[in-house]
């Protein structure tokens, strides 16, 4: 039950990362190029991003032995996570410039206004630049969903929260249309992060044969340790990069 | 014709090893180190997991501060 819980919310918190940075692409292709384009090219994109998980998904579980796969699942996941922890806590002590979606809006637009339209039927380049941003932002939880998804046994758990924070981030999108700065992207991309590290420890860990003490409860304790290194980290960072400002002042 | 696996390799390489090749390798690393401690005194070599990602986190913070511009 824990571990379905975590699983969904870390698909959910996934998902809803990738599906803000998708949506600015979609809405400043769709108010520049036309809406028709903009939604047809985002739809065929999350259909073929489905269409990766069901040929995928049920093929791995039958012919791949559940060691090797939670021994590779588990290793992709914990590169993953490392890769997004260590961007948030750069983010969150100030080292790495904040994602601004606003002004990435703001650049699309500007490149797209200033590229012809070629007819009054189909624009093939908002299509083009909607179905690319939503294929490759959506990989990245195609590859989250089919991990966790696998290892845990509950596929349909991570493909329901990936399909729920579509549904969620897209009609909060749709309602406040340009202020996705607002969504608080890197905490989320911290929390989720910490989550894929935590379950790939656990199961690159028992994929090599690791027991890990009070069984699926050790997932908690991996968790609440990499989440107290992560505030240490950042206290420490945040403070190394105050110090080097006052020096650089004085 | 092999532009197509070609393009698609570079995605998967950007995609796992990008810009921070230190913790693919690493990664590898504790993973092999966890399944040989396991392998030579059993159950009580569960720490070196997360140890060893917390250890590899650690150097590719400061990897990522020494790089970022102050």
């Amino acid at each position: 039950m824990t571990g379905s819980v975590l699983i969904a919310l870390a698909v959910f918190g996934a998902c809803a990362v990738e599906m803000v940075e998708a949506l600015t692409i979609v809405l400043a292709s769709g108010l520049t190029r036309g809406w028709r384009s903009a939604l047809e090219g985002a739809g065929v994109a999350v259909i073929c991003l489905a269409v990766v998980v069901i040929a995928f998904g049920p093929a791995l579980i039958h012919y791949v032995p559940i060691n090797v796969l939670r021994t590779v699942v588990g290793s992709l996941l914990l590169v993953l996570g490392l890769q997004w922890l260590r961007k948030a806590l750069l983010r969150a002590s100030g080292h790495k410039a904040k994602h601004d979606e606003d002004a990435i809006y703001q650049r699309e637009v500007e490149r797209l206004s200033g590229i012809p339209r070629s007819g009054s039927g189909r624009d093939s380049i908002g299509f083009a630049i909607s179905f690319k941003g939503v294929l490759l932002e959506g990989m990245e939880v195609v590859m989250i969903v089919l991990t966790l998804g696998l290892s845990s046994g509950h596929l349909l758990v991570a493909s329901l929260a990936a399909l729920a924070a579509v549904v969620v981030v897209g009609a909060v999108g749709v309602a406040v249309s340009r202020q996705l700065r607002e969504v608080p992207e890197n905490a989320m991309k911290l929390g989720v992060g910490l989550m894929l590290v935590s379950f790939g420890s656990f199961w690159g860990g028992e994929g090599v044969g690791v027991h890990w003490p009070g069984a699926d409860l050790s997932l908690l304790g991996l968790l609440a340790g990499y989440g107290a290194l992560s505030w240490v980290a950042v206290w420490i960072l945040g403070r190394n990069k105050a110090a080097s400002a006052v020096a650089e002042a004085g | 014709m092999i532009r197509w696996p070609m393009a698609f390799g570079r995605f998967c390489y950007d995609f796992v090893v990008g810009d921070t090749p230190e913790l693919a390798i690493g990664v590898v690393l504790v993973i092999v180190g966890s399944w040989a401690l396991t392998r030579a005194i059993g159950p009580g070599g569960f720490w070196l997991l997360p140890v060893g990602v917390a250890a590899l986190l650690a150097a590719s913070l400061w990897r990522g501060v020494s790089s970022s511009p102050s």
